[in-house]
């Protein structure tokens, strides 16, 4: 007994100091949200649902909305669709010739990154063939923050770039470099995580994670009754589009009395096993909600190696999750963070040397994919590994459907 | 140095020690109170902790899933110890593992009659592994800490290079059997899964093997090797049979998670240090030459239990990290403690009066509040 009250006296000294440290430390991954409602209170972080400091009430409506906006442009090409907003004139950008592009990446370390990598690849050889882009140089930041300041900074200073791709690591880390390089005169394009500065030519952008969040948390509350209990796993904290989804849906479990409850798996299968067994060995589990696809499968053969029911549940468009869900019929949705997005950049640019106008926010659709739609996108997608995403957009690109199969990268 | 943490310890019990020292009963108790026995009482502490936070964890069945289920962490664990207890690290293990789980996925596919030839592979590329981090530390005299790391570095690109970062997919379901199913209809339990009978096997191995010259030539290289190498031990060769071992016991871990998580190239990712924590959470000593091999099983079935029964307790995602490591620094210094303070138990507890090699007395004596230690109650 002495051994316990010693051990927990001394972890619960410990976990406080190792806290307050988190506290103050954790200011560099609070991103984007010091606006209105939670600013300053520090207290109050990592509290769930619309308390959470992820949450912002006013983002959230316009995502919802957007949800069922009217997309401007060919339905047939989505990554070129946006909703009709504020339109930034390219007229003084244009000029003819092949251009450099220099693209600071943030990463690609996970499945959905490198499928969109591969896209942007394929599609950056037709921009070549057309004598509109005449080299892509690319910096992997790695997930690091310095990596990519230094990385756009190298940019800057070679000064050879005639317009810059930058898809941010961070949103506050990054945006004093952003405004660095726009201070060249040069266009900017930033895509998918955002930064805190609208000085960019265009930022381009699926609808969001709050919408992810209401799409699916939606789905489930529609498909459970009240009191059910729904597991989150989610991959890892601080990133704002995974923060979002989960602020977003953690808001609607509480409203409508669905019992939630979260973890943090790095999309390690064999985690994720261990914590829906866990979960079931303590009740029954009706629900399972995903940030993010990947891992999905191992969350299913949980049930199934339980014995137990199999939940209604959210994964993503990956094909892992879109095959098991095939297999197993179970009731659930595939939400869409539409990977299409990586040709857009690339086609921005296109249309800014053009002296095209673009939209300042380039908001690009994001709808998921339901059981009826299911089969025609595992259809059109047969042959693809699982780690590759339905809504990948890039069936017309040159190398369809090898080098997405093989998964070759530059 | 010799006798003190491991007289208790049948499998490390040396043979020049007088055998045994008092009754079975104390030499029990006794053991229970140096780091590699504490371990075992750690486990028990937790599994109470657990099965008081939900009963239906205490029935024999889910007793046996939870085993199964934590038997490649055992597995590394002990293939670790047998690197640690030579003095050295073994960091490539999770790239091993994620190596051996893509080459399942994506050789083996659907095509059942490819699995032996895979398996054969497999294996071959876990003794590779092993004999190249063996050699480049014991022969080109590269620190093991910076081997397996570039070992691990260059793993995991090779992976990224053949995968693009996804495997095709999982492999046929008779090779996922091996980690996903066992043998039906037992008495009791119902189910005996596979993993775990992969793992006693192991074990029993792993026991027998440490009982063997080599394993007492393997501990007397970790103490000192220039001392092993003097009484006729071939030190690189001994060395690099421990990181053989180690590799192989990820490559058995892989081909269990390959059934129990599926393929993915995250899989095994962070399991060396899952494994280095689990063989210092059992007593071993870091630098080598001090150790059960047992006590490194256990150590990793105590780190799965904590996760079970953080999940159990509800333990808010965020906090989770820093409770898991502010408990398991906790536990490693208790039982260093524990240790340290052996001479200092009730009598019961304590070594006969007539120990031939009495303790070693703490280099520094214990402070006042040493009082308050585990073994006093």
């Amino acid at each position: 007994m002495a051994t316990r009250k010693y051990l927990s006296a001394l972890a619960a000294a410990l976990a406080f100091v190792v806290l307050t440290a988190c506290g103050s430390t954790d200011d560099s991954a609070t991103v984007e949200e010091d606006s209105s409602s939670q600013s300053g209170t520090d207290q109050k972080e990592g509290e769930s649902g619309a308390d959470s400091k992820w949450f912002d009430q006013a983002t959230y409506d316009e995502q919802d909305e957007q949800r069922d906006a009217t997309f401007e442009g060919d339905p047939e090409k989505p990554y070129l669709q946006y909703i009709d907003s504020e339109m930034r004139d390219t007229a003084k950008f244009k000029s003819s010739g092949a251009k450099k592009a220099c693209f600071a990446n943030a990463s690609i370390s996970n499945p959905w990154r490198q499928t969109g990598w591969i896209t942007m690849n394929q599609q950056l050889k037709v921009l070549q063939q057309q004598k509109v882009i005449s080299e892509m140089e690319t910096r992997d930041a790695k997930d690091d923050d310095n990596t990519q300041i230094a990385d756009i900074d190298y940019f800057i200073k070679e000064g050879k770039c005639d317009i810059f791709i930058i898809s941010p690591n961070s949103t506050a880390a990054m945006t004093p470099a952003v405004q660095r390089a726009c201070d060249t005169g040069k266009p900017v394009v930033v895509f998918d995580r955002g930064v805190e500065t609208d000085c960019a030519t265009s930022y381009i952008h699926p609808i969001g994670g709050f919408a992810w969040g209401i799409d699916t948390a939606d789905f489930l509350v529609g498909n459970l009754e009240k009191g059910d209990k729904v597991v989150a796993l989610r991959i890892l904290p601080g990133v704002d589009v995974l923060e979002n989804r989960w602020a977003a849906a953690d808001k609607i479990f509480e409203e409508e009395g669905i019992e939630a409850v979260d973890y943090f798996t790095g999309a390690d299968p064999a985690e994720i096993k261990k914590i829906i067994s866990d979960e079931l060995a303590k009740g029954d589990v009706q629900g399972i909600w995903m940030d993010a696809g990947d891992g999905a499968v191992a969350a299913i053969e949980a049930f199934e190696d339980a014995g137990a029911d199999l939940p209604v549940m959210t994964g993503e468009d990956e094909m892992s999750f879109l095959r098991k869900w095939e297999e197993t019929k179970l009731t659930g949705l595939a939400p869409v963070y539409s990977n299409f997005q990586w040709r857009t950049p690339l086609l921005a640019a296109q249309k800014i040397f053009a002296g095209e106008e673009v939209p300042a926010e380039w908001v690009l659709p994001q709808v998921p994919i339901t059981e009826e739609e299911r089969s025609e996108f595992l259809g059109a997608n047969e042959g693809m590994p699982d780690g590759h995403y339905a809504k990948f957009g890039g069936e017309d690109l040159p190398g369809y459907p090898e080098v997405w199969q093989k998964r070759q990268m530059p | 140095m010799s006798g003190i943490g491991t007289a208790d310890a049948p499998a490390t019990r040396r043979d020049a020690l007088p055998e045994h020292h008092g009754s079975i009963t104390r030499r029990f108790l006794g053991g229970l109170v140096t780091p590699g026995g504490a371990v075992f009482v750690l486990a028990l502490v937790l599994f109470a902790a657990v099965v008081a936070s939900n009963p239906a964890f205490g029935e024999p069945d889910r007793m046996v899933r939870f085993l199964a289920r934590s038997a490649p962490i055992a597995i590394i664990a002990m293939g670790q110890y047998f690197v640690i207890v030579a003095g050295e690290f073994d960091l490539s293990m999770g790239a091993v593992i994620a190596t051996q789980v893509v080459m399942a996925g994506n050789l083996i596919g659907q095509d059942d009659s490819r699995i032996l030839p895979v398996l054969v592979a497999m294996l071959a590329v876990g003794v590779l592994v092993g004999l190249l981090n063996g050699m480049a530390t014991t022969l080109l005299g590269v620190p093991s800490f910076i081997v397996t790391l570039g070992m691990m570095l260059a793993l995991s690109g090779l992976v990224f290079y053949l995968t693009g970062g996804a495997a095709t997919g999982n492999p046929t379901d008779n090779f996922r059997s091996i980690g996903r199913s066992g043998v039906e209809d037992v008495p009791v339990i119902d189910l005996l899964p596979y993993p775990l009978v992969i793992l006693v096997v192991l074990a029993v191995f792993a026991v027998w093997l440490m009982r063997r010259p080599y394993g007492r030539t393997l501990i007397a290289t970790g103490d000192n090797p220039s001392s092993a190498a003097v009484s006729g031990a071939t030190v690189w060769w001994v060395k690099t049979r421990a990181f053989i071992l180690s590799s192989m016991s990820s490559t058995v871990a892989g081909i269990i998670l390959v059934g129990q998580a599926g393929v993915h190239p995250s899989v095994g990712q962070g399991y060396e240090f899952i494994a280095i924590t689990a063989v210092v959470l059992g007593g071993v000593v870091l630098g080598g030459g001090r150790g059960w091999v047992l006590s490194a099983a256990a150590g990793a079935i105590a780190l799965d239990l904590l996760f079970t029964l953080l999940n159990f307790r509800e333990v808010p995602s965020t906090w989770r990290d820093t409770v898991q490591g502010v408990i398991i620094i906790a536990a490693v210094a208790l039982s260093g403690r524990a240790w340290r303070s052996g001479n200092k138990l009730p009598r019961m507890l304590r070594r006969p009066e007539a120990d031939p090699e009495p303790p070693i007395p703490p280099a520094v004596p214990p402070p006042a509040t040493g009082s308050q230690s585990a073994g006093t109650p």
